[in-house]
């Protein structure tokens, strides 16, 4: 089995980071009763003996010591990290795993990429060493970053093209929290673009997730619960954004349940990889399947179910509401309509209880209402994974290739020429070294680019595709 | 003579798995209906072919079971030592860490040559226990990347190293409706070599072993286990043993061999298909009788209307007329639906077996005009019943019957091909678009081929 090392970078990707090993060790613990340190659990802990002083110590096998995450932490400010090693998750986190400063990026991607990449590319490059060597076998590095600020979106991309030469095998997922409208960071639009062309050309597959879907979310959980209009209580520990029942309490902040959400998408990302089921998928198999083009790799995120009533038999009724909201826009992770746009690919990530008639079931009920690119009429892609997310009896991931993401980035794409158009705020940015303002507009153009091609694959919506002629063989 | 099977991938080791399971349960089952004597004589020869005997006398499979990465090895040892009754060597299993991600060229180009040393060791060792070696069965699906890639390499690797056995490819036909996204271009890479390196493809539909999960074992929630467990009571009513002649006490004693001799008369022609009759929930099964008549009667119109269970025939369909042209109607387009059969094999078992009477497959009008139902039809028998089924008979055909859904699978490979999407992940471990043009080539050549039987 192979190893995955958690990159998270900046305020927000140290908030979910954090959010996500809580879970990831409440998992665990839920599956393994006996403590013995397993090959699922190693996916992304080590087990470490504490009494061994330095760096070795690292035990493959037996009863579980101490449990270390496969993690890097980087922040540009002191402040998340610290109430990380401060809190109770601090046994997890190696102090030797965290790169710091204190004056932050000031949200300023130049910051963090020009000044802060170049200032720490060795300490990084040393970490992610380290931790590269703790694998058996190395097979994804997960970044978690947010786009619209500096340190995240700055140094976070910059560590993209630092994998990208010294570890060229092993995949890079990226999870980015795109700034909605109302972003309260001004120059957001800057960060964003720019960071975008990196992400364009470094990442293997990125998960855009906006923070209006997160909070939209949230809010129809809570109307639902509170409403009263559930006949039974909703079944502990099952709401998606709550860590309660965590495996190490932690205060609730208001960001917490959002960071819940996406710290969810992770691990059920991997479980299919990490445990087993009828039809595993790995995570090279994502990319294999979902990114038909290397430009078009940008995949729109949907969990279901959000919570799990304590009904104990659940009639395949509910299950296939799980498949339906699956495909609704209400459940999407961004801004996005995938039914009225055209899916280029689609996973389905099934946990729990549910066998290969289901899952078929399901397919052949939606199908006709979900528009495929001519070339890939059955474009979909399945897994069913025995171990369900603790609290449900089972859940879905929706993964979608689709060009519903079109609009967000064109969304974007206008915000950040209401800004450059004006010149507003470039100084910042220009006065650091080794930026101009060509930076700027070919980041533009990246991002014009890849709206373009998504708008190429639009325009063969409505064509009906006879099939082409065959090769002809003489008998 | 004894049989190596290779269990490569997912697909490959959990189907291994229900075959052997099925091949045991069956050998050691005590309602075989026959003496005593031949129920030894059964349990031996199935055992001959299929374990191995160790100290302790728990047989063990004679197989190799490869993954790429290590959940489905672990899961499927532990089920065959949980249940205690046979089980799989300790060391026959080669694994590595991280799969082939789906990618038909990363189990091929990467894979292969890497690992091709040891699995070819492992299976020398496998070799080496057998007395005399009937051939190799190698259990693969067309779908991933490791079944599909790696097994076309280790197929090659065969053809060179045991150039004097047998070899027949057991595959996976996936669901119409993908399971993987680039399922059809991994399936056209995976048959176009394996057409020139294995004797014979023996292949299974998951949408036809669907289908006879959902109406004749009335499954309400269908696994994959359901389905293994079918296609392993298929697999197995042609694999166990049968006499060698009429009237012979002796089990046949190569089956692989004989399996070729009778059904790939020609190497343009490799495509084989099992169907099997009657087919029920052991519920059912302790309710029904059957006589010989109506189950051969239902499974010669399976064959030529290309029925894939005893549910839901089209019995409008006849074989076309030989001989002089028709008066005044000229039949239209020469039976379209008519399924025409290069040569057919038929597997009794069960009760009163020698009043079967096969007269309706020695018909001339079901086979091609090149290869006449002397040469083309063969009948196995046995009066030993299998897995608890009074009567039944199983039906390993090479005929028209893949026609279309190989030419499905073209198509859509095809169009995908066209738009040039997912290329970039198979040009990356070398494959390039002069392999897929191969391949495309060469199977277009089989579907002309079979079309023009």
């Amino acid at each position: 089995m192979t190893q995955s090392v958690v990159v998270q970078v900046g305020q927000c990707g140290n908030q979910i980071g954090c959010c996500f090993w809580d879970l990831a060790l409440r998992e665990h613990a839920a599956v393994n009763q006996k403590g013995i340190y397993d090959e699922a659990i190693s996916s992304f802990f080590r087990n470490v003996d504490t009494r061994v002083a330095g760096d070795g110590g690292s035990i493959s096998k037996g009863k579980i010591c101490s449990l270390k995450a496969r993690a890097v932490l980087i922040d540009m400010e002191e402040g998340v990290v610290n109430e990380i090693l401060q809190g109770p998750l601090r046994d997890v986190f190696d102090s030797k795993q965290l790169i710091t400063d204190i004056s932050g990026s000031g949200n300023n991607w130049a910051v963090g990429h020009k000044v802060f990449g170049s200032l720490y590319q060795e300490q990084i490059l040393e970490k992610l060493r380290k931790s590269a060597e703790h694998c058996d076998c190395l097979q994804c590095f997960f970044i978690i970053h947010s786009m619209g600020g500096g340190t995240g979106s700055g140094l976070g991309t910059f560590l993209l093209k630092v994998l990208e030469d010294e570890f060229p095998e092993v995949y890079r997922f990226v999870t980015s929290i795109y700034p909605s409208g109302e972003d309260d960071v001004i120059t957001s639009p800057y960060n964003s673009i720019l960071a975008m062309k990196e992400l364009n050309e470094h990442a293997d597959c990125v998960l855009p997730i906006d923070n209006q879907s997160l909070f939209d979310i949230i809010s129809k959980i809570d109307l639902v619960v509170n409403s009263g209009k559930l006949g039974t209580a909703v079944k502990p520990k099952s709401l998606v954004t709550s860590s309660a029942g965590a495996f190490k309490q932690r205060q609730e902040k208001p960001f917490d349940a959002m960071n819940n959400i996406v710290a969810n998408l992770l691990l059920n990302l991997t479980s299919s990889a990490r445990f087993e089921g009828s039809l595993n998928m790995d995570l090279n198999e994502i990319s294999m399947n979902l990114v038909p083009f290397p430009q078009l790799h940008y995949l729109v995120s949907s969990l279901t179910p959000l919570y799990t009533l304590a009904d104990v038999n659940i009639p395949s009724r509910r299950l296939d509401q799980m498949f339906s909201d699956a495909f609704s826009k209400d459940h999407q992770l961004i801004q996005a309509d995938p039914k009225h746009s055209l899916y280029l690919a689609c996973a389905l990530m099934v946990r729990g209880n549910v066998q290969i008639s289901d899952l078929r079931r399901n397919i052949e009920r939606l199908k006709p209402s979900l528009q495929f690119v001519s070339w890939n009429q059955e474009g979909w892609k399945t897994s069913l994974c025995s171990v369900p997310p603790v609290g449900h009896s089972h859940s879905l991931l929706a993964l979608a290739n689709n060009t519903c993401v079109k609009p967000t980035f064109m969304e974007l794409r206008e915000r950040f020429m209401r800004l450059y158009k004006k010149k507003a705020h470039l100084h910042h940015y220009l006065q650091i070294e080794g930026m101009e303002e060509s930076c700027f507009s070919e980041a533009a153009s990246s991002l014009s680019a890849l709206i373009q091609e998504y708008s190429q694959l639009d325009a063969t919506k409505s064509m009906p595709m006879g099939d082409l002629p065959r090769l002809r063989v003489a008998v | 003579m004894s049989i190596v099977t290779l269990q490569l991938g997912q697909s490959g080791n959990q189907i291994g798995f229900e075959v052997f399971d099925t091949l045991f349960s069956d050998s050691h089952c005590s309602q075989g209906l026959c003496s005593k004597r031949e129920n030894e004589a059964y349990q031996a020869a199935c055992k001959e072919r299929f374990f191995s005997e160790e100290e302790n006398g728990v047989p063990i499979a004679r197989a190799v079971l490869v993954d790429m990465e290590p959940k489905v090895i672990n899961q499927t040892l532990s089920k065959a030592s949980q249940c205690g009754r046979w089980k799989y060597g300790q060391r026959s299993c080669f694994c590595q860490k991280q799969g082939s991600g789906n990618n038909w060229a990363y189990g091929y180009s990467v894979h292969g040559p890497r690992h091709a040393e040891s699995i070819m060791n492992l299976i020398q060792k496998e070799v080496e226990k057998c007395d005399s070696l009937s051939g190799f069965f190698i259990v693969m699906s067309m779908a991933g990347g490791t079944g599909s890639g790696l097994g076309a390499f280790i197929t090659r690797n065969l053809q060179d190293q045991y150039s004097n056995s047998l070899k027949m490819n057991h595959i996976i036909w996936p669901y119409g409706t993908g399971e993987v996204i680039v399922q059809n271009y991994n399936s056209i890479l995976t048959l176009s070599h394996l057409y020139r390196s294995s004797d014979a493809l023996l292949v299974h539909e998951n949408d036809a072993l669907h289908k006879i999960c959902a109406k004749l074992m009335n499954i309400k929630q269908i696994s994959f286990r359901d389905i293994n467990q079918v296609l392993a009571h298929q697999l197995g009513s042609v694999f166990q043993p049968t006499y060698s002649e009429e009237g012979s006490s002796h089990y046949r004693r190569n089956p692989l061999g004989d399996l070729m001799e009778n059904l790939v008369p020609h190497p343009e022609f490799k495509m084989l298909g099992v169907r099997n009759i009657p087919q029920m929930s052991e519920h059912s099964l302790a309710y029904s009788t059957f006589t010989w008549a109506g189950l051969l009667k239902h499974l010669r119109q399976m064959l030529i209307s290309n029925a894939k269970m005893e549910e839901g025939i089209d019995w409008q369909v006849r074989p076309p007329l030989s001989g002089a042209p028709t008066l005044g109607k000229m039949p239209v387009n020469r039976n379209l639906h008519f399924n025409t059969s290069l040569a057919n094999l038929v597997i009794l078992r069960g009760k009163e077996v020698h009043s079967a009477d096969l007269g309706g497959f020695k018909d001339p009008a079901l086979y091609t005009s090149w290869l006449g139902p002397d040469n083309a039809f063969n009948m196995w028998k046995t009066q030993r019943a299998f897995n608890k089924y009074e009567k039944s008979a199983a039906l390993v055909s090479n005929s028209q019957f893949l026609v279309k859904p190989l030419d499905m699978i073209v198509g859509k490979a095809w169009n995908m091909f066209a738009s040039k999407a997912y290329i970039h992940q198979y040009t990356k471990f070398g494959i390039e678009e002069e392999d897929f043009l191969d391949s495309f080539t060469l199977l277009e050549q089989v579907v002309a081929s079979y079309r023009n039987l």
